[in-house]
């Protein structure tokens, strides 16, 4: 099964370990993604604080992209890319924002594309058939599933599970043989915006994330959202390093993106998931 | 034929500073069959009646036209005056020139134009006017009371006590409703048992009043002044005139940890119960869905216990008939199911406040059981999940009331009072403890209620912060309540030991349903519409059928009360008399052309149309028809859209008329 796929800006950069698993593990599962071509960036955060008509037709124009090579669906591992998209397909579904949009991309805008994020991707294979294709079972690992701020939200653009307290993600897991666990954070912020501006306040809401899941019990989190990854993988150390006395011990929590562990639950190795290059690469 | 008389009215400057009234009156005074045309300056006036009065008699006058405002403000007036001259009052025709004209215009020229084409079809109606008489409709002097909360308890006493008789249903096994179940009532912190089951007491024991507990409106049919009503009695498998309430059937079930459900799930209850102490009747019921007796013929224990013989298992719904004049619904409000699961798609739940997933979040209704001292905890205030005394204590306000997302756009109007209260009642019995609110505003409008607010917040130390919740989650066994203080501008993290949700009002369960077996009207909420919001408040749009209390809205146990009094003196109106007299304006069907395929019978929103059969003086059948019940006809005209022989007409407001007046036009 060939599916379109939007990388956006994070997968072909600083989250090009994203990448590489997903084309492991979806490859291994017949689904083969077909980078749509000449894509620019999805207008992000900075699109839509400086004007509404740019951040509509950014991703305008990759939604035409995708719709010009004939992709029924259209994959964005990032929820932020997935939300913009989405975005656009309800502004031209809606209030007739399509003839406008297509002027400016100079292109058709049908809007019929399906765009999907990385859980709804392993709810098109099919739970059953993932669960059937599970060589070595995960039993030694309990996640804490972590949705973010993006993947559910707003709700009445993403459409997506219960925006508060959703699950679709741990039935996905369960798949894998895994366990996981009830806990706060599942679909707080982890600060990704303020990364670069603001490092305090994405060190102490990573902290929470990282110490509430090994609270209740988790001994991995599990994400879907690249800039979650850098958040939680990349600043643990930080986070260690600011908040560690408190614990009398360093966090050590293994970051996955879904697809790691379903690629390591078919049997992929980690290094050709590219788990290797995590920073934080065991407990 | 026709003398008509066209009297325009002035309005002050209302209608004469847009319209140009001596042009009108000048204009008018030339249509065909006019004999008078005068103006005046408040036509309504006494000096303006007598006007009227005068013309019809000294002109030999046979239909006047009153030029001025909206017939729902003085129809009646000019009839009487007709009357009064002798004129038959449904000769009597008014043209809209204010509401429908000089309001909406400014152009003097244009306006004054319109004026005259308003009145030109007002006399080709009043031209094609005939005589009507009122219509009397015998009238049963009884009435039903739905619901017995405290507005249905109220309506039923009142109307009691004026010497009619009440048949009052009730669905639950004792009356008492909301209002019986709540520890202390704002704002005077009177405990609400206490003014309450004297009440409930009298209704029991009234000679007037007939109450059948447990039990619901199971089909309504009839017509204002002559309702027949099927009450489908649930089966109790306690005789009631037997029993005497000793209570040594409940003591001896063994089956005690049953949810309550006057409780709200706070404490538990036996399978063969009383709801609470003061219940009327005092009388036990048998959960059916539980009882061992009833789902494997097992147990039994209260049927050997019981000294009276009252326990009966083979006891069935029964399905009783009676037959009132007028109808007063009061079947009260629920509480918003805050869980995360709804049973309307156009509602959604607050999976993020955890209601349903931890045990110490509860809602208003819960709280009032557990602060109760008639309540499950015996008046010691403990929180569900261990039974620790909660140090802590969150309230929120406005779960679900004025929440678009969530579907409900409207203020549920008492929570802001009773959260204060709740604070205060707290505080009186854990007085190391600390209360804090979240609220989007505070809305105290009422006598003596702000100062209420005020004593929560200054004497009883209540934290008040303006905001919203985002989050409860929980960790180390606290409550972590995540929220803006936005006055401040600043988060809110508060470790909480129970929270509080002053879930939003919504109409009882089944109130929809209801109202399609009473025909009136309710809201996209489910809330029973009243005929006018100000000036009809307790009528609906079914002759003889009133609301009262929080079916009709959110509303607070004082307005309640005082609405049921209202509907209580609009029934003894209805009931004053043997006879009732109604509008003659309703449909009538020409019997000698009707072809009885009762189109008229099948579309008729107001179920007055029956199937009849013409005959000979001696009795011999001719033909069917379709026939009008006059005591349910509103007028709609309905029938006259749809009767393909044209054999409907509405009285009043015949075709003829309509064609007449738009010839007049043309």
């Amino acid at each position: 099964m060939n599916i379109g796929y939007y990388p956006g800006c994070a997968l072909h950069g600083s989250s090009n370990d994203y990448e590489q698993s997903l084309r492991a593990c979806l490859g291994l599962l017949d689904v083969q993604l077909q980078e749509i071509k000449d894509w620019i960036c999805c207008g992000a955060t900075a699109a839509h604080s400086l004007n509404h008509k740019l951040s509509l037709a950014l991703p305008a124009r990759n939604l035409a992209l995708a719709e010009r090579d004939g992709h029924k669906q259209l994959f964005a591992p990032c929820p932020l890319c997935s939300m913009q998209l989405l975005k656009v397909q309800k502004a031209i579904a809606g209030n007739g924002a399509r003839g406008e949009l297509a002027q400016i991309v100079e292109a058709d805008l049908r809007g019929d594309s399906q765009v999907l994020n990385l859980i709804q991707v392993f709810q098109n294979i099919g739970l059953d058939r993932l669960k059937a294709a599970v060589k070595i079972p995960q039993k030694e690992i309990t996640a804490a599933c972590y949705y973010g701020c993006l993947l559910t939200r707003p709700p009445d653009v993403t459409h997506f599970d219960d925006f508060e307290q959703p699950t679709s993600m741990e039935a996905v897991v369960a798949a894998t043989g895994a366990k996981t666990v009830d806990w706060n954070y599942k679909t707080e912020c982890c600060g990704a915006g303020m990364t670069m501006a603001n490092e305090d306040t994405v060190l102490d809401l990573a902290h929470k994330i990282l110490s509430n899941a090994a609270a209740h019990g988790a001994n991995c989190i599990v994400v879907a959202c690249p800039m979650c990854h850098v958040n939680l993988d990349m600043k643990q150390e930080a986070v260690n390093r600011r908040y560690g006395k408190k614990h009398g011990k360093k966090l050590g929590m293994v970051v996955y993106y879904l697809s790691d562990l379903v690629g390591l639950a078919l049997g992929i190795s980690a290094e050709q998931l590219g788990i290797d290059r995590h920073f934080v690469t065991k407990a | 034929m026709s003398k008509i008389g066209v009297f325009t009215c002035w309005c002050g400057e209302n209608i004469a500073r847009t319209v140009d009234v001596d042009e009108v009156a000048k204009r008018v005074a030339g249509f065909p069959g006019v004999v008078c045309s005068l103006n005046y300056k408040y036509m309504c006036s006494d000096p303006g009646q007598a006007m009227v009065r005068e013309k019809i008699a000294s002109e030999k006058l046979d239909g006047i036209v009153v030029a001025s405002c909206s017939p729902h403000m003085h129809l009646k007036t000019f009839r009487k005056a007709a009357q009064t001259a002798g004129l038959n009052p449904y000769l009597v025709e008014m043209a809209n020139i204010r509401e429908q004209c000089s309001w909406v215009h400014h152009d003097k020229p244009s306006a004054t134009a319109k004026a005259i084409d308003i009145i030109r079809l007002s006399v080709a109606k009043v031209r094609n006017d005939v005589p009507l008489r009122p219509i009397q409709v015998p009238v049963t002097r009884r009435a039903l009371v739905i619901g017995g909360g405290v507005a249905g308890i109220q309506a039923a006493l009142d109307i009691a006590d004026a010497g009619h008789e009440v048949v009052m249903v009730e669905r639950e096994p004792s009356i008492g409703g909301k209002m019986a179940g709540l520890s202390e009532t704002f704002p005077t912190l009177d405990c609400s048992q206490c003014i309450l089951t004297p009440r409930m007491v009298e209704v029991g024991q009234h000679p007037r009043i007939k109450l059948y507990s447990y039990s619901e409106v199971e089909a309504v049919d009839g017509f204002v002044g002559n309702f027949k009503i099927k009450i489908r009695q649930k089966a109790r498998y306690v005789d009631v005139s037997k029993c005497t309430g000793c209570g040594d059937c409940w003591s001896v079930c063994p089956l005690k940890k049953n949810p309550s459900e006057f409780d709200y799930g706070m404490g538990m209850r036996p399978a063969i119960y009383i709801p609470f102490p003061q219940a009327v009747p005092a009388r036990p019921v048998i959960d059916k869905k539980v009882c061992a007796k009833l789902i494997r013929n097992g147990c039994g224990l209260c049927e050997k216990k019981c000294k009276a013989g009252a326990i009966d298992f083979k006891d069935e719904d029964r399905v009783v008939e009676e037959s009132v004049g007028c109808i007063v619904v009061a079947t009260g409000y629920k509480l918003y199911n805050i869980a995360k699961e709804q049973p309307k798609a156009s509602l959604a739940g607050y999976g993020e406040y955890g209601y349903g997933k931890y045990k110490d979040v509860i809602d208003s209704l819960q709280f009032e059981r557990l602060i109760s001292a008639s309540g499950p905890t015996g008046g010691v205030f403990k929180r569900p999940s261990d039974g620790a005394i909660p140090k802590n204590v969150v309230f929120i306000s406005c779960v679900g009331s004025r929440d678009n997302a969530k579907g409900m756009p409207y203020c549920s109007k008492i929570c802001c009072m009773y959260t204060a209260k709740h604070t205060m009642l707290y505080k009186h019995k854990v007085h190391d403890g600390q209360a804090h609110v979240f609220y989007m505003d505070i809305r105290a409008g009422g006598k003596g209620y702000d100062e209420f607010v005020r004593r929560a917040i200054e004497q009883d130390g209540a934290r008040y912060y303006r905001g919203r919740v985002s989050k409860i989650t929980q960790e180390n066994g606290k409550l972590i309540v995540r929220g803006a203080d936005t006055l401040a501008g600043t988060p809110v993290e508060i470790e909480a030991d129970l929270v509080v949700l002053a879930s939003a009002m919504r109409p009882a369960d089944g109130v929809e349903e209801l109202a399609q077996k009473l025909n009136i009207g309710y809201d996209e909420f489910g809330f029973l519409m009243e005929s006018h919001p100000k000036l009809r408040p307790v009528e609906t749009n079914t002759g003889g059928v009133f609301i009262a209390g929080a079916c009709q809205a959110p509303k607070d146990i004082p307005e309640a009360v005082a609405q049921a009094s209202a509907a209580a003196s609009k029934v003894q109106v209805m009931l004053a008399a043997d006879e009732l007299t109604r509008e003659p304006e309703i449909a009538a069907i020409n019997e000698q052309t009707c072809a009885a395929c009762y189109t008229c019978l099948h579309t008729c929103p107001y179920h007055a149309i029956e199937r009849a059969e013409v005959r000979t003086g001696r009795g011999v059948f001719i033909k069917n028809t379709a026939r009008v019940n006059a005591g349910l006809c509103m007028g709609c005209g309905t029938c006259v859209s749809v009767c393909p022989s044209k054999s409907a007409d509405l009285q009043g407001f015949s075709e003829q008329q309509i064609y007449a007046m738009v010839e007049s036009l043309v």
